[in-house]
C-alpha cells in the first residue's frame, strides 16, 4: 500500500514534464570563467567545480518528501554538461520538438545558452576535443554506422556502488586520503605528484558532499520552523539530523542508509553525466542489516521501511537521462537512465542472499510500477523457488520488470576476467545486462558494433554503399569465393580491421577522459582509487574493463546461414544473384525472398545448421576484441546487447541475405530475428545457450508471452523452471514481454513478424499464427477485456 | 523401424507434469466429431496447401503433413530437451492421433525412454486389443486416459467405434495400479449431458481404482481452419467454444466425488 504522500510524490514524478534546466550549465560556466581555474591541476579543478555546483545549486525539497536531494532544481528538470557536450540552439530546438524522448526548452534557457553557454564552450567541450582527435578511418566507419561511440556525449561511468558507504562516512574516507598522501613516495614514485593532486581533489569532493548535505539540513530546519503540522515538523527536524550525520559518518539506521546513498547518487550525476547514472546495486544486501536492527530495536517498522523505499524509488524516477542527440540518441533512445536494482543472488561467502527485504523490494517494484529505477532479480541455483516464483508473478503483469539474471554466470564471467571470487559474488549486473564487480570495478561500455554491417561490407569488397566510399579492406570479390569458409575468412579479416579501428579510437578517448575529465567524487566511492591515488577514469579502480557491444547476432547468423544454405549447399541461387537481390532490395526477387524468409534454417530453433554460424561469429568477434589492453591499464572484453541500437544499425544497412528488407531493424541482443523462431521458447533458449556466455560480460535475450499464459498457478512454476533451465545452460540474462492487445493486433497484420508469439487459448497454449482469424479476434477481444 | 509423426511440440505445458515435449502420432481408429487434431486421423501422409504471406503477396505451396521417423530420429528430438525435463520434472508425452495405432513403434520408444530415465506420459483412448495393451504395463509413467461417452451407441455415433475395449483397458490399467489421469472432453450436447455425466460417475463407481485426478477439456473450435485445409467436413460447425466458467459446475460435481479436478490439461 502507498501512503497518501507517496501517492502524491509518485504523481508529481509521473506528471512532471521532462525539461532542460540551465542551472548546472550556468554554474559550471561561471566556475570555468573564474581566475583560479588557470592556476590549478585538472583534478583539483574538477573537484572545485564540483564543490561550486553543490554550493550554489538550488536546494529542492518536495512536499512530503522523506528522502531529499534533486539533481536539478525540480523533479525532471534535467541539467546539461557543456564541458562534455555542448548543445547548439538547433539541438535545443530538436530536443524541445522531437516527437519521442523530448525535453522542453523554454525561452529563458535558450537565451542563457545563446548569450552565455554557447559563446564560452563553443569548440571547447570534450566532445569537440574527442572528435578532433579521431582519425579518418575511424570517422569513416563511424559515419557508415559500423560502430557507435558511447563517450561522445556522456562520460564513462557504468559502475555501481558497493558496500563501502554503509561502512564508512566521508570523514573516514578523508582520513584514508590523508594517509594515502602521507604514504606517497616522492623519492621513487614518478607519479607521486599527480597522485597527490588527485588525492587533494578527492578530499575536496568529500568535503563538498558533506557541505551539500548540510545545506539540506539548514533548509529542512527552515521548513520545520514554519511548519504547522506537528508531526511533519518533527519529521523535518529528524531529517535535518540525518543530513547532518550522513554522509559525514557511516549510517546507523535504515533511513540514514538510504539518505546517504541518495546524496552520493546526486553527487555522481552532478559531477558529470556518466552512463547509467549511478546505481545502489545490491540493495537488499546493503540494507538488510539496518532493516533487521531497526525492527529488533523497535526503531523501525516494516511499514516505515516500505514507505522509505517507495520514496527512494520515486527519486530515481525524477531523473530522466541527460538529453542525448544525434547517433547517441539513436543508440539509446529512452528517458531511462539504467539504474538497475539487483535483488537476490549470493552473499560474499557464496550462501543464499535472499532475505525478507528481497521480497519487500519485489513488492515495491510491483506496486510502484514506474520506469525508474529498473529492477532485476539475480537468480542463483541456491535461491529458493518461491523467490523466482514471486518475481514471475510481477513479470506476468507485463511491464517488463524485473528482468532475470543468472548469478552463477555473472560470477563465472567475473572470475574468468580475473576478479577474486568474493568481489565477483558482491557483483551483479548493471545498465542493461553488464556484469560488474560492484564497488571495485570501472567498466566502460565503449560503443555498439554492427556485426551485420561487416557482412554487407564483405559482400561489397569493403565498399560502403550508403556513404559511397571504400571504407573497409578489399577482402576479394565474393563471387569468386569457392566455399563458405572463404566467405567466413573474409568476414573475419574485415571484422578485425574494424574492431582495431574501434579499439584504437577507444584508447585515445580513454586517455582524453583520464587527462581532461577526472571524476574525483566518483573515485571516492570505487575501490581502490584512494589507495592507488588514481582517478576512476584513469585506471584507479581495482579492476578495469572496457566493453565493445556486439549487436544483431540473429540477423548476422541468419544472413550467413542463408548464403551457406542457398549459395553453397543447395545451390538454389548464385552469390551474384544473392548480391544483386539485396542490392536492389529484392525488387523482382520475390520468389528468392520467400525462400529466404520461409524455407531457410534460422537461428532460434535449436538447429545446429543455423546455430553453428552464431557460434562461429561469436568466436570471431570474441577473438578480435577480448584480452587486448586498454589505455588506462584495463582489458577489452565483449558483450552482446543493443539498447535501441538495432534500429539505428538496421537503418544504415541495405537488404540482407536473411530476407530482411533495407533499413529495417536488426535482431536485438542475442534474440532470434523477430519471428524466425518457430519452435517455442525452449528451442530459443537452446540456441541462445550455444554461444559461450561465460566469456562475455553480458548477453541480452528477449522473449514474449501473452498474459493469459500465466492464468494457472502451475504455469508460474513451469515458467520459473524454464528460466532455471536456461541458467543451467549458463545463459546470462532473460527478459520477458508479456504482450498486450496492441501486439496481437500487429501480429494479425504482419503474421510473418510474430511467428514466435505463443498465446493461451483455453486450457492449452498455441501459436497465435496457427489460429484462425475468428479465434484471433476472439482472443484479441478477450485480451482487451482483461486489460480493463 | 519407422513411425509416422505429424507434429512435435516443444514446451508443452498441459500434457503432464513439468515442461514436456509432445510427440504426435499420425493415425487414429476413432473419428471424433470434435477432434482438435484432424490432421492426426489418417495414418498416411497428407498434402495440404499452406499460405506464405510476404508483403502484399501470398505464396501458396503444397506441404506434406506426416513424416516417417526412425526411433533414433524421435529419440534425438526428445533428448534435445533433457535439460528442461530435468529442471522441471517433465518429460515426453506421446499423443496423437492415437499412439497405440503404431504400437510396436511406441513400445520401442517407451523402452528407450525408460532406459534413459525420461519420464513418459501416454495420451490415449486405450483403443487397442487387450493382449497387446497389456504389454504396456510397467512401461509408462503416466496415462492421460480419454473417456468420451459411456453409452456405446452414442460412442459409435460420435467417434465411429465402440467404447468397450477402451473401458475394459482402463480397468486393466487400474488393476495394475498404473498412474492415471482421466481426461474427459466436454462437448456441448454430446458428452456434457446429465445422462452421460451420471453414466460416467456410475462407471467409475462400479470398480475399484486408484484414479485421483480428472481433467475436463472444454470444447474449442480451434481446429476450424485445419478442417478447411484438409477438406474434411466439420461436424461441429457453428458450435461455440466453451469457457472456463461454463465448466465450474461440472468441476464441483466431480470434486464432490473426491477427485482433483482441473479444467484443461
Amino acid at each position: 500500500m502507498m501512503t497518501e504522500r507517496i501517492k502524491k510524490l509518485r504523481d508529481q514524478s509521473l506528471n512532471s514534464i521532462n525539461r532542460i534546466s540551465p542551472e548546472r550549465a550556468l554554474l559550471i560556466t561561471e566556475f570555468y570563467k573564474s581566475d583560479i581555474v588557470r592556476e590549478i591541476s585538472v583534478p583539483v579543478k574538477r573537484a572545485l567545480s564540483f564543490k561550486y555546483l553543490l554550493e550554489n545549486k538550488e536546494i529542492c525539497i518536495n512536499d512530503g518528501e522523506i528522502i531529499v536531494g534533486e539533481r536539478g532544481p525540480a523533479p525532471k528538470a534535467t541539467p546539461t554538461y557543456p564541458e562534455i557536450c555542448l548543445h547548439s540552439l538547433d539541438d535545443l530546438k530538436k530536443l524541445d520538438t522531437r516527437p519521442k524522448v523530448s525535453y522542453r526548452v523554454n525561452e529563458e534557457t535558450r537565451r542563457i545558452y545563446r548569450e552565455t553557454i554557447i559563446p564560452f564552450w563553443q569548440g571547447k567541450s570534450n566532445r569537440d576535443r574527442l572528435m578532433n582527435q579521431m582519425f579518418p578511418e575511424w570517422i569513416d566507419a563511424y559515419k557508415a554506422g559500423v560502430f557507435t561511440e558511447f563517450q561522445e556525449q556522456r562520460a564513462p561511468g557504468h559502475t555501481v556502488c558497493g558496500s563501502k558507504i554503509y561502512r564508512k562516512g566521508m570523514l573516514d574516507l578523508k582520513k584514508e586520503i590523508k594517509q594515502a598522501i602521507e604514504d606517497l613516495d616522492f623519492l621513487n614514485d614518478r607519479e607521486a605528484f599527480e597522485k597527490r593532486e588527485e588525492l587533494k581533489a578527492m578530499d575536496i569532493a568529500a568535503s563538498a558532499i558533506i557541505m551539500y548535505a548540510e545545506r539540506h539540513a539548514e533548509r529542512l530546519l527552515e521548513l520545520a520552523a514554519t511548519e504547522n503540522n506537528e508531526l511533519r515538523k518533527h519529521e523535518l527536524e529528524e531529517m535535518a539530523e540525518i543530513c547532518r550525520y550522513v554522509p559525514s559518518y557511516a549510517p546507523r539506521t535504515f533511513h540514514e542508509a538510504l539518505q546517504y546513498y541518495w546524496f552520493i547518487h546526486v553527487g555522481v550525476v552532478t559531477e558529470l553525466n556518466p552512463w547509467d547514472s549511478f546505481n545502489p546495486g545490491r540493495l537488499d544486501q546493503h540494507l538488510f542489516p539496518f532493516y533487521n536492527k531497526g525492527l529488533t530495536e523497535g526503531t523501525l517498522t516494516r511499514e516505515k521501511a516500505i514507505e522509505l523505499l517507495q520514496a527512494f524509488w520515486i527519486k530515481f524516477n525524477n531523473h530522466p537521462a541527460p538529453p542525448k542527440v544525434g547517433i547517441t540518441a539513436k543508440e539509446s533512445n529512452t528517458y531511462t537512465d539504467f539504474s538497475l536494482i539487483n535483488i537476490g543472488g549470493v552473499k560474499e561467502d557464496g550462501s543464499d542472499a535472499v532475505n525478507d527485504l528481497s521480497y519487500i523490494l519485489l513488492d515495491i517494484v510491483e506496486e510502484m510500477r514506474i520506469l525508474q529505477p529498473g529492477s532485476m532479480v539475480q537468480l542463483s541455483k541456491i535461491n529458493p523457488d518461491r523467490f523466482i516464483n514471486r518475481a514471475v508473478k510481477i513479470i506476468k503483469t507485463g511491464f517488463g520488470q524485473p528482468s532475470v539474471f543468472n548469478t552463477e554466470a555473472i560470477v563465472q564471467e567475473l572470475v574468468r576476467q580475473g576478479k577474486s571470487i568474493q568481489d565477483a559474488r558482491n557483483g551483479g549486473a548493471s545498465g542493461c545486462v553488464e556484469s560488474g564487480a560492484f564497488g571495485t570495478e570501472c567498466y566502460f561500455l565503449t560503443g555498439y558494433f554492427n556485426l551485420t554491417k561487416i557482412l554487407e561490407l564483405v559482400l561489397n569488397n569493403g565498399y560502403d554503399l550508403r556513404t559511397q566510399k571504400q571504407i573497409g579492406l578489399k577482402t576479394g570479390d565474393p563471387e569468386n569465393f569457392k566455399s563458405f569458409e572463404e566467405l567466413m575468412d573474409a568476414y573475419d579479416k574485415q571484422l578485425k580491421y574494424f574492431t582495431e579501428i574501434k579499439l584504437k579510437g577507444n584508447n585515445i578517448i580513454e586517455k582524453i577522459y583520464s587527462e581532461y575529465m577526472p571524476v574525483p567524487f566518483l573515485s571516492l566511492l570505487i575501490d581502490d582509487c584512494i589507495q592507488n591515488g588514481k582517478d576512476y577514469n584513469a585506471g584507479g579502480a581495482r579492476y578495469n574493463t572496457s566493453y565493445v557491444q556486439g549487436v544483431g547476432l540473429g540477423s548476422i547468423t541468419d544472413s550467413f546461414t542463408a548464403i551457406k544454405f542457398h549459395v553453397f549447399d543447395k545451390k538454389t541461387c548464385t552469390m551474384g544473384e544473392m548480391i544483386e537481390a539485396i542490392k536492389i532490395n529484392f525488387e523482382g526477387f520475390g520468389e528468392l525472398r520467400k525462400k529466404l524468409v520461409y524455407d531457410t534454417p534460422k537461428y532460434g530453433n535449436d538447429d545446429d545448421y543455423a546455430d553453428n554460424q552464431a557460434r562461429k561469429i561469436f568466436e570471431i568477434f570474441y577473438e578480435s576484441v577480448n584480452g587486448r589492453p586498454t589505455a588506462r591499464g584495463g582489458t577489452f572484453r565483449i558483450n552482446m546487447l543493443p539498447t535501441t541500437c538495432h534500429i539505428y544499425f538496421g537503418e544504415v544497412i541495405g537488404a540482407t541475405p536473411d530476407g530482411r528488407k533495407a533499413h529495417e531493424p536488426l535482431s536485438e541482443g542475442i534474440s532470434p530475428v523477430q519471428g524466425a523462431d518457430q519452435k517455442g521458447p525452449t528451442a530459443v533458449l537452446k540456441s541462445a545457450a550455444k554461444i559461450d556466455h561465460i566469456r562475455t560480460g553480458g548477453t541480452l535475450l528477449n522473449q514474449k508471452f501473452t498474459p493469459s499464459f500465466f492464468e494457472e498457478e502451475e504455469s508460474i512454476t513451469k515458467f520459473s523452471k524454464l528460466i532455471r533451465s536456461y541458467f543451467r545452460m549458463d545463459g546470462h540474462h532473460i527478459q520477458f514481454n508479456v504482450v498486450t492487445v496492441d501486439i496481437l493486433r500487429a501480429a494479425q497484420k504482419n503474421p510473418d513478424k510474430y511467428k514466435d508469439l505463443i498465446i493461451r487459448v483455453a486450457g492449452y497454449s498455441d501459436y497465435f499464427n496457427d489460429l484462425n482469424e475468428d479465434l484471433q479476434n476472439e482472443i484479441i477481444r478477450r485480451t482487451e477485456y482483461e486489460a480493463i | 523401424m519407422k513411425g509416422i509423426i505429424f507434429d512435435i511440440k516443444k514446451f508443452a505445458v498441459h500434457d503432464g507434469p513439468g515442461i514436456r515435449q509432445t510427440i504426435f502420432f499420425k493415425g487414429c481408429p476413432m473419428n471424433c466429431w470434435w477432434c482438435h487434431n484432424p490432421e492426426g486421423i489418417k495414418s498416411h501422409e497428407e498434402v495440404v496447401e499452406v499460405v506464405k504471406p510476404l508483403d502484399d503477396k501470398v505464396f501458396i505451396e503444397k506441404e506434406t503433413i506426416g513424416k516417417w521417423m526412425t526411433v533414433e530420429d524421435v529419440m534425438n528430438e526428445i533428448e534435445k530437451e533433457t535439460v528442461f525435463y530435468d529442471e522441471s520434472g517433465g518429460g515426453v508425452t506421446f499423443s496423437g492421433g492415437e499412439p497405440l495405432n503404431q504400437f510396436d513403434f511406441l513400445l520401442v520408444l517407451l523402452q528407450e525412454c525408460r532406459r534413459k530415465n525420461i519420464h513418459t506420459t501416454l495420451d490415449t483412448t486405450g483403443y487397442c486389443n487387450e493382449i497387446k495393451f497389456r504389454r504396456l504395463l510397467g512401461k509408462v509413467d503416466l496415462y492421460l486416459y480419454d473417456i468420451k461417452t459411456i453409452d456405446d451407441a452414442l460412442h459409435k455415433k460420435y467417434t465411429g467405434v465402440s467404447n468397450k475395449v477402451s473401458l475394459s483397458n482402463l480397468r486393466t490399467l487400474t488393476e495394475a495400479k498404473e498412474n492415471i489421469i482421466l481426461r474427459f472432453p466436454i462437448i456441448p450436447g454430446i458428452t456434457d449431458t446429465s445422462e452421460n455425466i451420471n453414466d460416467l460417475k456410475a462407471f467409475l463407481g462400479s470398480f475399484n481404482h486408484n484414479i485421483k485426478e480428472v481433467h475436463l477439456l472444454p470444447y474449442h473450435k480451434i481446429a476450424t481452419n485445419k478442417y478447411k485445409r484438409l477438406h474434411i467436413t466439420n461436424q461441429m460447425e457453428g458450435v461455440r467454444s466453451l469457457e472456463k466458467k461454463d465448466l465450474t459446475g461440472l468441476k464441483t460435481e466431480f470434486e464432490k466425488e473426491g477427485y482433483i479436478v482441473k479444467i484443461g490439461g
